[in-house]
């Protein structure tokens, strides 16, 4: 039985405990809604719950164990021979479960009855074409072992499922038995609904830690593996970047010194572009402009922080780059050669600095408003010029503030991944000129994770450990710049 | 009334010193004045001048993609070649591969410049046409078999080569070292130009179709992967809007104070900074290598970005629900309402115009990235064709629109780039759209308690 036909149950059978519920509760208050404790829907509702929520908790964690304990038990069936050859248990264990489910969609198919399937004998008969010709490909002949594992597999799978449709069943009608016999006018309803409404809402809130928490699983256990592989000391301090493309490992230099020397190089030419003139920009609208020229500029300013940054990305590829060669590359206005090709450092830098001025100059424009304005006056009733109120009692005032957004904004260009994966080059390179192409950590995780590597290799593992280092760092500046601005509010309150 | 009409004795004169011209110090100042005031000026012009020349980018280059050159000819349909036996049987006709309209179409091309004066050989003039023609061709044959025997007009589309010159994208130099083309084709193509025969329309298959193979980018279009961005986006609609107002409604009217709100709180403040890839890694650590859905399928992206478009749907929902006047629960408590009913038949509606203009921004967010989709395997294969059905919408393999640029701005043939930009003003177009209802949905529904 699917688990959609399994789930349209249980909701039907919540429809019906809906019904009845509130049906039961009204009876025994003689149809005088006044004589029930909670209004009518309550009891319904109550019923319903009842019989669906515990249910789908059951299905949950049913579809979460069982594929568990299947595999455990198949995978004890294979011999060590077996795996030896195939390289590993879980390369096996893939093949097994692709025979099985070939089997049971041959079986669905009506290309071969279920008595067929189970008592197939790979000696005389062509598994592989069997399963072929239903559309699952297989890399080789189907091993008589491997059948039999598979078999097992279709066994405690089949037995598993219909034990789940029986439990989940019961389980929703127990549910709405239960709360059927207690729904009598006296029961209180709303405050039972009303805490199971508070559950979800807690449950609602929790993902996010719940997210945090997976984000961490997924890189922790992955680095993890991919240091039993590779040295970390290599990792850490390795001052080459040199992945073996063979995508069986062995022979790659994975050193992210260059690669962080990339990711600091650009956010430090995009933080150059960005800073002043997001900072200039945000002092000139909170300062100096007219209300109306205020309300033009700072909107279209910050439409450049609404562009997707895939459209910064073919900017600095087919615009910026092309544009910077025609001027420092040979042959170009300067008349110098610094520039071989058009992604650099320089391109990507820029072009990120671009995208970051709307967000230095809203945060620090905010933090600029949130100066009191006696401090202003008193700055101009002693004689002091606009902008010197600004550099020597504004801007001083605002520092701490200032530097968490330019922390921020940092943190935001070293995690930025499309310009640099388009604009700033593949080659992994120590070098100082920043019109070298050169790579950063972002693209470095694309590249790995999306080539043909195999997930185990070495290769493809690094861009997890490439991974949580980009989240410790960016986690590193966000809580540091959180903390230097929330001290710098403290100040005024 | 004696000391107003004392007239006042000037002041004494210190030599040099009015207070009218200004001495060097104070002109230093003031000009130090000026000049600051000039940067600040300069700094926004430089802003502006940045965002006009990015959209300029974007609207030049991007423009020709949504016009394509076709070829217009009579092929004749020979019944001899498409339908031997004559009894017209589509079983019969559909054997027939496009390797069978070829010929035609050669033929038809030899017809139709017989009485042009060209260096091209026969054999060379299908260059002009895209590689698509004859499966367009073949479709519309097997689509209407009764076309077979006659000669009927098609409108067939030219090579990306052609339809680079006729965009001023190609020139005759660029022409030597090309195989795929050459000079006297371009030639043959302004005569025909002039005859007619050839001509630039309005694309809709770049609007509506599906993308093609390396070699045609004269055929690509971004159709189908705006399906995969839009199955997508119900997917966070339908996930992340309920989660997040019910996440956001927990923390600002039950939470307590204690170590786990705070847990919570400190969480969703540091999701909202966590780089999009990041987000990447956990959907392919979580959704594809842990619970085995399907790769690039519009389900994963979806539940990755939802993940992603969480934290800003619940601060924009939360500062919402902040804005809502205490005096309203208070009135709703005082009526004997509980506090679940205060706040869900009083707050949260009145909250619903700020929650909505929030996730639509979060949407928009969402639409536009990328990084996430390119580590769950949205890119790196040919999204040609459409999803059959609402499953299949969510389950197939399918790319995004910011996925189908990024894929097109990595392919070799320049050609390909010009669908890129003209991705990209689809893609804002979206972006426009919905950041102007949110705006419109602000400005109608706003209340000032």
């Amino acid at each position: 039985m699917s688990n959609l036909l399994l789930i349209a149950i249980v909701i039907v059978l919540g429809a019906v405990g809906y019904v009845l519920g509130r049906k039961r509760a009204l009876n025994t208050a003689g149809g005088n809604i006044r004589d029930l404790h909670s209004l009518p829907v309550y009891y319904g509702a109550n019923t319903a719950m009842t019989a669906v929520v515990p249910a789908m908790g059951l299905l949950l964690v049913w579809l979460l164990v069982q594929p568990m304990v299947v595999n455990n038990a198949v995978s004890g069936m294979i011999s060590d021979a077996t795996i030896a050859e195939a390289g590993s248990r879980d390369l096996v264990m893939s093949d097994v479960r692709r025979v099985a489910d070939g089997l049971d969609l041959a079986v669905a198919n009506g290309a071969m009855s279920g008595a067929e399937a189970s008592n197939l004998d790979p000696s005389t008969s062509d598994v592989r074409g069997i399963l072929a010709a239903v559309g699952v490909a297989l890399g080789s002949d189907v091993s008589s072992e491997t059948l039999d594992a598979a078999q097992r597999y279709r066994g405690m799978s089949g037995t598993g499922s219909i034990w789940k449709a029986v439990v989940v069943i019961a389980a929703s009608v127990a549910g709405l038995g239960i709360a059927y016999m207690q729904s009598h006018k006296d029961f209180r309803a709303r405050n039972i609904v009303e805490r199971g409404v508070l559950a979800l809402l807690i449950f609602a809130a929790s993902i996010a830690i719940l997210t945090t928490l997976g984000i961490i699983l997924s890189l922790v256990f992955s680095t993890v593996e991919f240091f039993r592989l590779y040295a970390a000391s290599d990792f850490f301090f390795g001052l080459r970047w040199n992945p073996s493309f063979s995508g069986r490992g062995g022979g790659s230099e994975l050193g992210i010194l260059p690669l962080l020397w990339g990711t600091l190089y650009i956010s430090f030419v995009a933080l150059i572009v960005a800073v002043p003139l997001g900072l200039f920009a945000a002092i000139y609208l909170s300062e100096y402009a007219s209300n109306r020229f205020r309300s033009i500029a700072k909107p279209l300013l910050e439409v450049l922080a609404g562009i997707p940054t895939i459209v910064y990305g073919l900017f600095a590829l087919l615009t910026v780059g092309p544009l910077l060669v025609d001027v420092f590359g040979s042959g170009g206005l300067l008349g110098v050669d610094w520039m071989a090709g058009g992604t650099a450092v320089m391109t990507a830098g820029l072009v990120m600095g671009i995208m970051l001025i709307p967000f230095v100059s809203s945060l620090s424009d905010d933090i600029i408003n949130a100066v009191p304005q006696s401090m202003r006056d008193g700055s101009y009733g002693l004689g002091a010029t606009k902008s010197e109120t600004v550099r020597q009692v504004i801007l001083p005032a605002a520092l701490p503030g200032i530097v968490g957004a330019i922390l921020l904004a940092a943190s935001r260009a070293i995690g930025e991944t499309m310009i640099v994966v388009l604009g700033a080059g593949a080659a992994a390179r120590l070098s100082m000129n920043p019109f070298d192409a050169m790579t950063t950590v972002t693209a470095k995780i694309v590249s790995q994770l999306t080539g043909d590597s195999d997930f185990a290799s070495p290769e493809a593992l690094v861009a997890f450990a490439l991974g949580i280092s980009l989240f410790i760092i960016t986690l590193g500046l966000n809580v540091f710049a959180l903390y230097i601005v929330r001290k710098y509010r403290e100040q005024y309150d | 009334m004696t000391d107003a009409t004392v007239t006042p004795t000037p002041a004494p004169r210190t030599k040099g010193k009015s207070l009218m011209s200004e001495d060097a110090r104070t002109k230093k100042r003031n000009a130090a004045e000026k000049r600051f005031r000039a940067y600040g000026l300069g700094a926004i012009t430089v802003g502006l001048l940045f965002l006009v020349s990015l959209l300029w980018a974007i609207v030049q280059n991007g423009t020709p993609a949504f016009t394509q050159t076709f070829v217009t000819l009579d092929v004749a349909l020979l019944e001899e070649k498409l339908d031997k036996t004559g009894n017209r049987d589509i079983d019969e006709i559909k054997k027939v591969s496009t390797f069978g309209y070829n010929p035609l179409i050669a033929e038809a091309l030899v017809t139709a410049t017989a009485d042009i004066e060209t260096e091209v050989t026969d054999k060379d003039l299908k260059k002009i046409l895209s590689a698509s023609a004859a499966a367009l061709l073949r479709d519309q044959v097997i689509a209407n078999p009764d076309l077979i025997g006659e000669t009927v007009e098609f409108r067939l589309l030219a090579s990306s080569r052609v339809d680079g010159y006729l965009k001023g994208r190609v020139t005759r130099e660029d022409l030597a070292r090309d195989k795929n083309l050459d000079a006297a084709h371009l030639d043959l193509i302004d005569v025909m130009v002039e005859q007619g025969s050839v001509e630039r329309v309005f694309n809709w298959d770049f609007i509506l179709g599906a993308d093609a193979s390396e070699s045609r980018p004269e055929a690509a279009g971004i159709g189908v992967s705006m399906l995969g961005s839009f199955f997508m986006m119900l997917v966070v609609l339908f996930l992340a809007l309920p989660i997040g107002v019910a996440a956001s409604i927990y923390l600002e009217e039950f939470a307590p104070q204690n170590r786990f709100t705070d847990l919570i709180e400190v969480n969703i403040s540091n999701l909202a900074a966590v780089p999009s890839i990041v987000f990447g890694i956990l959907g392919l650590a979580a959704f594809i290598q842990f619970a085995h859905l399907p790769q690039s399928a519009p389900i994963v992206g979806g539940l990755t970005l939802t993940l992603m478009t969480l934290p800003t749907i619940v601060i924009s929902t939360r500062a919402s629900l902040k804005a809502v006047p205490p005096s309203i629960r208070d009135a709703a408590l005082g009526v004997g309402a509980s506090k679940m009913q205060s706040v869900f038949h009083h707050v949260l509606p009145l909250a619903m115009p700020g929650i909505l203009t929030g996730t639509i921004i979060g949407l928009a967010q969402a639409l536009g990235e990328t990084a996430p989709l390119l580590l769950i395997g949205m890119v790196g294969f040919i999204a040609s064709n459409y999803p059959d059905g609402v499953a299949s919408g969510f389950l197939d393999p399918n790319s995004a629109m910011p996925a189908q640029i990024y894929e097109w701005a990595k392919r070799a043939d320049p050609a390909f780039y010009e669908r890129a930009w003209g991705g990209i003003i689809i893609l804002l177009l979206f972006l426009m759209t919905m950041n102007i209802i949110a705006i419109l949905l602000r400005r109608k529904f706003e209340r000032r308690w």
